[in-house]
Parts: C-alpha cells; sequence; structure tokens
C-alpha cells in the first residue's frame, strides 16, 4: 500500500468508529447534558492517550473482544431502559412530549457529576477511540507508513468532530422523549453488535449491520408504541393510549405520569 | 470513613441502576443471549442472529411487565 492508499484507507475505516463515538456522545449529550457527557468524553481520550503512550504498537495485544463484549452488553442494558422509557413516553404522550419530562432525572453525585452520562460518553469514547488506534497500528504497520495513518485517522476525527459539534444545536431542538426513543435504540443497536462481536460472532457487512439492527429496533419501538395505544400491550387503551396528549398535547397522563422518573 | 462508606455506597447504587435499573429481568435477558451467542460462536455455530430477537422480546416483555404494574 503506498501513503495516499494508507492515508485513504486509515481516514475511511477511522470514519466509521468516529461517527459511532460522536454519535452516542451527542445522543447522550442532548438527553442528559453536555456538561457530564463532555467530562467523560475527555476523560475516555485522556485514558485512550495514556493507553497508547504506554502500549504503544504493542496495542493490538490488549484484548479488544473482552472489551467490546462487556462495554457492548453494558451499553445494550442501559440502551434497553431509554428505550422502554421513551416507548412508554411517546406512547403516552407523543412525540412532542408533555413539557414535564424536559427535565431529566439525573443522579448527580460528587462535583455535580452525572455519572450515567459521564459513563456512557467515557465507555463510548474510550471504547471506538481504542479500535481507532487499532486501525492505526494495523494500517500503518502493514503498510510502513505509520505517521500517514494517524495522519488519516485524525483527519477523520477532526472532521467528523466538528460535524457532530455542529449538530448538536440541530439534535437539541428534538424533543426530549422523541430524542431518548432515537439513542435508545441507538445505544440498542451499538450494544447489540458490539456486545455479539466480542462474543465472537462475525456480522455479515460488518459495521453495516448496526443500519439494518438501527432499522429492526426503530420498527420494533413503532409497533410497541402502536401497540401501547391501542391497548394491546398490558394496559387497556383508557389509561395508556387514548389520551388526548398522544399527538402531543401537554395534558400529560398515561405511562409517563404514572411512571415517574428514574 | 463514614464518608468512604457513603461513596462505596453511592457507587453501587449507581451500578444498580445502571444495569439493573426498573427491570432486572432486562439485563438477566441480555446477560443470557451474551452468553448463549459465546457459546454458539465457540462451537463454530453462526450466532449473530441470536441476540437481536431476544432483545426485541424482552423489550416488549418489559413494557408489558411495568404497564401491568402501573396499571394495579
Amino acid at each position: 500500500m503506498n501513503s495516499w492508499a494508507t492515508l485513504t484507507a486509515t481516514f475511511l475505516a477511522a470514519a466509521v468508529e468516529v461517527i459511532e463515538m460522536v454519535l452516542i456522545v451527542v445522543g447522550v449529550g442532548a438527553v442528559r447534558g453536555w456538561r457530564s457527557t463532555l467530562i467523560g468524553a475527555g476523560a475516555g481520550l485522556v485514558l485512550l492517550a495514556g493507553i497508547i503512550v504506554a502500549v504503544g504498537s504493542a496495542l493490538t495485544g490488549l484484548p479488544i473482544d473482552t472489551l467490546r463484549l462487556f462495554i457492548g452488553a453494558l451499553l445494550l442494558i442501559f440502551g434497553l431502559q431509554w428505550l422502554r422509557k421513551g416507548i412508554r413516553r411517546v406512547a403516552a404522550n407523543g412525540f412532542a412530549g408533555s413539557g414535564e419530562e424536559q427535565v431529566e432525572a439525573r443522579e448527580e453525585g460528587a462535583g455535580g457529576i452525572d455519572w450515567t452520562s459521564f459513563v456512557l460518553a467515557f465507555k463510548g469514547v474510550s471504547l471506538e477511540g481504542l479500535e481507532i488506534a487499532f486501525i492505526v497500528v494495523s494500517f500503518g504497520a502493514t503498510s510502513g507508513h505509520l505517521t500517514t495513518a494517524v495522519i488519516g485517522a485524525a483527519a477523520a476525527i477532526v472532521i467528523l468532530g466538528v460535524a457532530g459539534a455542529a449538530a448538536h444545536r440541530w439534535v437539541q431542538r428534538i424533543p426530549r422523549s422523541a430524542l431518548q426513543l432515537v439513542v435508545g435504540t441507538m445505544l440498542g443497536s451499538f450494544g447489540t453488535f458490539w456486545a455479539a462481536e466480542g462474543a465472537g460472532v462475525s456480522w455479515p457487512g460488518s459495521d453495516l449491520s448496526i443500519l439494518w439492527l438501527l432499522a429492526l429496533y426503530v420498527v420494533v419501538a413503532i409497533s410497541y408504541i402502536a401497540a401501547l395505544r391501542t391497548g394491546h400491550l398490558g394496559a387497556d387503551a383508557g389509561s395508556s393510549g387514548a389520551t388526548p396528549a398522544m399527538a402531543g398535547a401537554s395534558s400529560g397522563g398515561g405511562s409517563q405520569q404514572r411512571e415517574g422518573s428514574r | 470513613m463514614k464518608t468512604i462508606w457513603s461513596w462505596i455506597k453511592a457507587f453501587g447504587m449507581f451500578w444498580y441502576g445502571f444495569i439493573i435499573g426498573d427491570d432486572w429481568t432486562v439485563a438477566a435477558a441480555v446477560a443470557v443471549g451474551v452468553a448463549a451467542t459465546w457459546f454458539l460462536a465457540r462451537a463454530g455455530i453462526t450466532a449473530w442472529w441470536l441476540l437481536p430477537p431476544i432483545v426485541v422480546i424482552i423489550v416488549g416483555l418489559s413494557i408489558w411487565r411495568l404497564e401491568r404494574q402501573t396499571d394495579q
């Protein structure tokens, strides 16, 4: 591989991982707040830098599959919590939400940190960053153009990072209940992909499988919302589905009011 | 000592909320699904199809259970 081929290949391969990283950070930040999310993302980058400096080109010896397995399973479990919450809220109050849900309950600890958003961003950035580092070492070492590979990956991080930062204002405008549903399906898709990959599975189409997983979970979420609204899933139609708030009015009611916040 | 204990307790509570949340069966189903996927993959059997339907089913069951609880 010549240096241009190395640059292009590293840029494209790293871009796939950076997109996943940026989606997690922007999604979590928009739902839970930016401060703790960005601190978590920064901590993930610091850890990553520390690992790269300490281990160097021996990076490929790290047990990446084990990391994928545990981080993927945790993201999946947490993503499903948001997915269920998003489904019930949208079923009860519509995509525009009821207003009261705009304040998401945060589990703040020492220093006013929301640990949930911190951990989600930290895991997303450190795991994806580690995968980017693997790509750089693999492409750079095999082609003999390590510096070029670093430039290709850095370009992907800067370009897509700036695009993510530019998109966050637009994402912020999406109603919280709809956003929680979207981020829940996203975390569920990434989590399913990583956990299974870490367990030794080869996904057909590799990272492209995340797209059909996302589509599957969106269709399932819409089906469950419809089932809740018509009273086919647990609640009768009067308590969950047929509320006037379904179209996004601010009357509340349904499962949103009963659910409370976590 | 009291501060350390409260910090450990808060740390444990955070992870309990993060993993277990309001329905422990979701975490249990994911754990079983991932373990089954791991065993199938180790046995050389194609296993990518296993986890998505488990997710779909457990989300539906969990919503159904939560709706019934809140109705009672």
